[in-house]
């Protein structure tokens, strides 16, 4: 039986389900440092990319995630594609759905865009991001490596400082940590938090320095620039001033702290270059662990579907 | 191999028959390290892989026993051959474990060790999860029980007891590192 039936949202997955991807995720950690980095347990399966949101890394990392279990990938971007010429979403998917795919990773600029999906194929559906939602699999691979890192969840406390009002990593993050037990503050400017921030089951600060003494993990979002057509911040230098991660802030930290960023960064101004290499910033694993967590999540939802052929 | 259990779903065991008690056991795996060391004269070139989970502790005893016999230390692993079975499109994804090699697989004779040979089909299976590794200079097989009921071409060479059954039998391996004792158990599945 699968574990997971479509990856929409983070809290699809109780706590029980996150441990075991997690878990699976550390046996294909170990594939990467083998001399065939394959195993062919997706022979036959077809997985689609289908990205109407310009995206390298989480695009790349499916794809890798895929190839590494012998799956035969197809990448459908809205650009250059029949979505340019108008094309919707449900006769994308029909199209999709009469070529035979078994699993759609997709990515959307409308929130609700993966769900709605599900319901109109047969196949698997994965969330690569879905406006301001959710991006569920960006989650499970920093819980992935804050468990990595510390050994456990629960217990720990996790700052995420910045544009919460726009992220849909941080959204499906903290609904994750909570899953898991682990406690949450949110840090930023009034206009970058929630008006729901209230009901998040975290705490609220809109100062970063009082926070960062008692924090096991600094999790800074990236400022989205492109989605900020209003006036959330009187600028950036200010914004890099007041929330913005340097050597100064660094060494306020506990000596055992981390630095996180789900990428790409804004060197400058989420956090300045010397903290984005300083030896207790996971950004490179956090990226590396993804390839593993994806790879799990499409073992534990692709197997068990096909009746017994003899 | 363990897999007995999966072939039936909702079987509920009755009257369990020892066919193997923990001295048998414990006979039967030395002279089977002695088997290993005499075929290739000493342990040289061997690499012991237990296959996930009975054929792990199993491994470890051979190369236990091997290290009493001839003071050799023969390396040893343990592979999990979840992400090359036959059956993931049949039964779905089932939990992974460690796969461990000691030493690099390329040029090795390589000793797949297993609990249980009844299909044939997990062999199949660790055999090419050993090659992915790299290219060993063998393959052989060590199994505590052969139970029969081959559905490919596949026969070990060191077995610890040949163990006749029907296909509607359940043999059970009990070890100590996973369950407490030693023993091997037979018994006639009955359909709830």
């Amino acid at each position: 039986m699968s574990v997971i039936d479509h990856l929409l949202d983070i809290r699809d997955l109780d706590a029980g389900a996150i441990t075991s991807v997690l878990d699976t995720a550390e046996a294909f950690g170990d594939l990467a440092s083998r001399p065939i980095k394959k195993v062919p347990t997706l022979r036959g399966r077809t997985v689609c990319n289908l990205f109407f949101e310009d995206s390298t890394r989480t695009r790349v990392s499916f794809e890798v995630a895929a190839k590494r279990l012998s799956a035969d990938v197809l990448n459908f971007s809205a650009k250059g594609s029949s979505v340019s010429k108008g094309e919707s979403l449900k006769d994308t998917a029909l199209t999709l759905q009469a070529l035979g795919v078994d699993a759609i990773v997709v990515r959307h600029h409308t929130s609700g865009a993966a769900r709605q999906l599900s319901r109109w194929v047969d196949g698997k559906v994965l969330n690569a991001g879905d406006g301001r939602h959710q991006h569920p699999t960006q989650a499970l691979l920093d819980l992935y490596t804050i468990r990595e890192h510390f050994g456990h969840l629960d217990g720990l406390h996790v700052a995420v400082v910045g544009d919460v009002l726009h992220s849909r990593v941080a959204r499906s993050l903290v609904q994750g940590l909570r899953t898991m037990s682990a406690g949450v503050t949110l840090v930023g400017p009034p206009t970058l938090l929630p008006m729901s921030a209230g009901s998040w089951d975290a705490d609220v600060s809109h100062d970063l320095d009082p926070v960062l003494g008692k924090a096991d993990v600094v999790y800074l979002l990236r400022v989205q620039r492109e989605r900020m057509r209003e006036q959330f911040i009187p600028s950036i230098r200010e914004y890099a001033r007041l929330w913005g991660m340097d050597r100064r802030r660094l060494e306020t930290l506990a000596d055992h702290a981390v630095i996180m960023h789900p990428g790409p960064m804004n060197r400058g101004i989420e956090l300045t270059a010397d903290v984005a290499d300083a030896p207790n910033a996971l950004i490179a694993q956090q990226v590396a662990n993804g390839v593993a967590v994806r790879m799990s999540c499409l073992y534990l939802m692709l197997g068990g579907e096909h009746p017994i052929r003899r | 191999m363990t897999s007995a259990r999966a072939r039936l779903p909702g079987a509920r065991p009755s009257d369990a028959r020892v066919v193997l008690d923990a001295d048998a056991i414990r006979r039967a795996v030395r002279r089977m390290a002695h088997q290993i060391l005499e075929r290739h004269a000493g342990a040289a070139g061997l690499l012991l892989m237990g296959i996930h989970s009975r054929g792990v502790p199993l491994a470890h005893r051979l190369a236990a026993d091997a290290a009493d016999i001839e003071r050799v230390d023969v390396p040893t692993g343990s592979l999990d051959v979840a992400l090359y079975r036959d059956d993931y499109a049949q039964i779905g994804p089932r939990p992974l474990e460690r796969t461990y090699f000691p030493v690099d697989a390329a040029g090795k004779t390589v000793i797949l060790v297993d609990d249980v040979l009844y299909t044939g089909r997990t062999v199949r299976a660790a055999m090419e999860a050993v090659i992915d590794q790299g290219r060993p200079a063998a393959i052989e097989l060590a199994v505590l029980v052969d139970r029969g009921h081959r559905e490919l071409p596949i026969r070990a060479d060191y077995v610890g007891k040949n163990l006749p059954t029907a296909a509607d039998e359940v043999v059970r391996v009990h070890l100590s590192e996973h369950d407490g004792h030693d023993a091997v158990t037979i018994e006639r599945a009955v359909q709830a």
